[in-house]
C-alpha cells in the first residue's frame, strides 16, 4: 500500500527517464541523503566515523569505479589497488608542489593522473579478453607498487618511504592533516562520492554506458553495429581509473593520514572486486551495498566475541575471521550470485504488492 | 643517453659472455625456479580444463597440503603414512568443494566461480592455520638442499629432484589423460560439458576426480616448496607467481604450463641478475607479468592455448 506507483502518471519523456521515476524512491533517496549529511555527523561518534563510515565511503567510490569497468564494460581488472596508489601519490605530489591549491581540485587532478595510467594499462584489453586480461592487469598492480617503492621522488625523498597528508583548509576549515576532525573528513568524502555516483548513474544510462554494455555483452556484435572497441574500452578504463584514483587520494588524505605502498597491495584490489561482485555487477546501488557489506563484516566479526564475552587468543580470532569471511563469500555467491542489488530489487517487487499479494 | 643505451643493450650481454659458467648457473637456477612455478600452474590448468573454473585457491591448496603433511609428521607419523593421510585429506577436500561450492554454483558465470574460489582461498587459509598452527615449519623429506658440481657448474640437489619430479608428474598425467578411461572422460568434459553429459559422463564425478588430482599435484608442489623455503604462510602467495606462467602457456594446456614456467623462470632470473641493478632491483615481482603481457599481445590465447575463434 505504501510502496506503490499507482496514480503516478508520466506525462513527459523527461519524467519517464528520471533516475528515480517513482515518488517513494525519490523520498527514500532524499531522506537517506539528508540523514547522511545532517544526522550522521551529529549522532555518530569518532570511532564510527573513522573506522566504519569514512572507509565505507571511500571504498564505495573505488567500487563504483571498478563496477563501471567490470560490471558495465565487462573488463575484469585486478589492478584497482595500483590505480588507487597512482591517485594517492599523484595527490601527494600535487599538494606538495602547489600548496595553495584547493584540496578537492588536487583530488580531481590526481584522478586525471590515474586515468592516464589506466588508459596505458587498458591498451592490452583491445587484444586480451576475459581471465587473460584479469591476470594481465595484475601487471599494473605489481609494477605500479614497485615503482612507488623504488623511486624516491614520489615520496619527496622521505626516508621512511611514506606519504603524509599535509594540513589543508577549505573555506577556512581544516580538511586534511592531523587536525582535521572526523566529521569534516566524512562530509568531504560523502560529497565526493555522492557527486561521482550521480555522474556514474548518468554515464551508464546514456550513450556511453550503452556502448559499454554492448561491448560487455558481445563485443564483436557491438563492433559490427558501430561501437568502436578502442574508444569504448579505453574510455571505460580511463573513467574507472579516475574514480579509483580519487578514491586512492581520499584513502590517504581523508582516512589513513599517512601511508606507504603496502596500503595499496593486491588485497585491496581483491577487496574492491569483492565489493563489486557481492554488491552486484552492473549496479550503482550495488557498489554501495557491497562496500558496506565488506567493510562491516570484519568489524562485526572482530566485535562479536567481545559482545558474547568470549576471550580468544588474537591468532585464533584472526583464523576464525578468515574462515567466516571466506565462508560468507561462498554462501553469498550461492544464495544470490547477482548480488545485494538484486536482493533489493526483489524486495521492491515484493513491497509493491505487500500486504495484498493478489 | 648513449651511456644508458649501452647499459641496457650492451653491458648485460657483455657480462653474460664474460663468464659463461655464471650464465649457465643463472639459467639453471631460472629453469629450476620455473619448474616450481609449473608445479603450481599444473593444478590450475587441470581444473580450468575440466570445469572452466579459474581456481585461485590452488596456491592455498599447496600450503594446506604442505601444512597437513608437516603437521602429521610432527605428530609422529612416518613419512609414508603421513603422505597417505595427506592424500586422503586432499581427496576429501575435493569431495567437499564439489558438494558445497561447485554443485550449487553450476551454470554460473565464470567470474562468480572465480570469486567463489577466492572465498575458498580465505577459508582454507584460516582453516589450515586453525588446524595446524601458523608458525614456520621445516619440512624434511630427506633431500639435502646442497649443491654438487657438474662440469664446473653448481647444481642444487633439491632443484634437480624437483625437476625430475615435475617431469615424471607430467609424464604420468599425459598417460592418464591420453590412455585411461577417466582421462578420456576428462578431455570430453573439457571440450564440451553438455555433449559429455548427454553421452552419460557423470559431471560431478569428473569434477571430484579433477579436484583430487589437482590436490595431489598440490601435495607434490607443497613438498618441493616446503623443502626449499619452509612451510609458511607465504607459500600461498606462489599462486600469484603461477598466474603469469598460466597466461603465458595458455589456461588449457599442460605442456604450456611447463614451457611457460621455464620461460618465466629463466626470464625472471636473467632480468633480475643482469638488468635488475639498473633500476634498483626487486623487479622479480612484476617482470613475469610484463613478460607474459608482451607475449599475450602477440598471441592472445597464450603459447599453447586453444585458438580463440569468435563469432557473433
Amino acid at each position: 500500500v505504501i510502496y506503490r506507483e499507482a496514480g503516478q502518471f508520466k506525462s513527459t519523456y523527461a519524467s519517464d527517464q528520471a533516475v528515480f521515476p517513482i515518488l517513494q524512491d525519490r523520498v527514500i533517496a532524499g531522506l537517506v541523503l539528508v540523514a547522511a549529511v545532517i544526522a550522521v555527523p551529529l549522532v555518530a561518534n569518532e570511532y564510527w566515523l573513522q573506522a566504519v563510515l569514512i572507509p565505507f565511503l571511500i571504498y564505495a567510490l573505488a567500487a563504483l569505479g571498478l563496477n563501471l569497468l567490470t560490471g558495465y564494460a565487462g573488463q575484469v581488472s585486478l589492478g584497482t589497488g595500483g590505480f588507487m596508489a597512482v591517485g594517492a601519490y599523484a595527490a601527494f605530489k600535487i599538494t606538495s608542489a602547489f600548496p595553495g591549491l584547493n584540496i578537492v581540485v588536487a583530488f580531481l587532478l590526481a584522478g586525471l593522473a590515474a586515468a592516464l595510467v589506466g588508459v596505458l594499462f587498458g591498451i592490452p584489453s583491445l587484444r586480451i579478453k576475459g581471465f587473460y586480461l584479469a591476470v594481465a592487469t595484475l601487471a599494473a598492480q605489481f609494477f605500479l607498487i614497485w615503482l612507488f617503492n623504488k623511486v624516491a621522488w614520489f615520496t619527496n625523498y622521505a626516508s621512511s618511504g611514506t606519504i603524509t597528508a599535509p594540513p589543508r583548509r577549505m573555506l577556512g576549515i581544516m580538511v586534511t592533516g592531523p587536525e582535521a576532525t572526523a566529521p569534516v573528513r566524512y562530509l568531504v568524502a560523502l560529497g565526493l562520492v555522492a557527486l561521482f555516483a550521480v555522474i556514474a548513474k548518468n554515464l551508464v544510462r546514456g550513450r556511453v554506458g550503452r556502448s559499454w554494455m554492448a561491448i560487455r555483452d558481445r563485443d564483436i556484435a557491438a563492433e559490427i553495429i558501430g561501437v568502436r572497441p578502442l574508444r569504448t574500452k579505453l574510455l571505460a578504463f580511463a573513467i574507472s581509473s579516475f574514480f579509483c584514483g580519487v578514491a586512492g587520494a581520499e584513502y590517504v588524505f581523508l582516512y589513513l593520514g599517512s601511508a606507504e605502498t603496502l596500503a595499496f597491495d593486491i588485497n585491496v584490489s581483491f577487496l574492491v572486486l569483492f565489493m563489486v561482485i557481492i554488491g552486484g555487477l552492473g549496479s550503482i546501488l550495488g557498489s554501495f551495498l557491497g562496500a558496506a557489506f565488506i567493510v562491516m563484516v570484519p568489524i562485526f566479526l572482530t566485535n562479536v566475541p567481545h559482545l558474547l564475552g568470549l576471550a580468544m587468543p588474537v591468532a585464533l580470532q584472526k583464523q576464525i575471521e578468515l574462515m567466516v569471511f571466506g565462508g560468507l563469500i561462498i554462501l553469498f555467491l550461492i544464495v544470490e550470485p547477482h548480488g545485494l542489488a538484486r536482493l533489493w530489487q526483489i524486495t521492491k517487487e515484493k513491497l509493491r504488492l505487500w500486504p495484498f499479494p493478489y | 643517453m648513449l651511456e644508458l643505451l649501452h647499459a641496457v643493450l650492451v653491458a648485460p650481454f657483455k657480462d653474460m659472455a664474460g663468464s659463461p659458467t655464471f650464465l649457465v648457473e643463472v639459467l639453471i637456477g631460472g629453469l629450476a625456479a620455473g619448474l616450481m612455478y609449473s608445479l603450481v600452474a599444473l593444478g590450475f590448468v587441470l581444473i580450468y580444463k575440466a570445469s572452466g573454473v579459474f581456481n585461485f585457491a590452488q596456491g592455498v591448496m599447496v600450503l594446506f597440503a604442505a601444512l597437513t603433511l608437516v603437521g602429521l609428521i610432527e605428530r609422529g607419523a612416518p613419512l609414508v603414512v603421513a603422505l597417505a593421510l595427506t592424500t586422503a585429506v586432499m581427496v576429501a577436500l575435493a569431495f567437499a568443494i564439489e558438494r558445497v561450492v561447485l554443485r550449487p554454483l553450476v551454470n554460473q558465470e565464470q567470474i562468480i566461480l572465480f570469486m567463489a574460489t577466492i572465498g575458498l582461498n580465505f577459508f582454507l587459509e584460516g582453516f589450515g592455520e586453525f588446524a595446524w598452527g601458523s608458525d614456520v615449519k621445516k619440512l624434511d623429506v630427506g633431500i639435502p638442499d646442497t649443491s654438487f658440481m657438474v662440469w664446473g657448474v653448481q647444481v642444487n640437489r633439491l632443484e634437480l629432484t624437483a625437476a625430475i619430479t615435475a617431469a615424471v608428474l607430467v609424464a604420468i598425467m599425459a598417460v592418464f589423460f591420453q590412455r585411461t578411461r577417466v582421462g578420456r572422460a576428462l578431455r570430453a568434459v573439457a571440450d564440451d560439458h553438455e555433449a559429455a553429459l548427454s553421452i552419460g559422463i557423470p559431471l560431478n564425478t569428473i569434477w571430484i576426480v579433477v579436484w583430487s588430482v589437482a590436490g595431489l599435484v598440490a601435495i607434490v608442489a607443497g613438498i618441493m616448496w616446503g623443502a626449499k623455503s619452509g612451510v609458511q604462510f607465504s607459500l600461498s602467495l606462489i599462486a600469484l607467481k603461477a598466474l603469469p606462467v598460466l597466461i603465458l602457456g595458455g589456461f588449457t594446456s599442460v605442456p604450456g604450463a611447463i614451457v611457460g614456467g621455464l620461460i618465466i623462470g629463466t626470464g625472471e632470473k636473467l632480468a633480475e641478475v643482469y638488468w635488475g641493478p639498473l633500476v634498483g632491483g626487486a623487479i622479480e615481482n612484476w617482470f613475469a607479468y610484463m613478460l607474459a603481457l608482451a607475449f599475450l599481445l602477440v598471441r592472445p590465447q597464450g603459447l599453447f592455448g586453444e585458438k580463440i575463434i569468435e563469432r557473433v
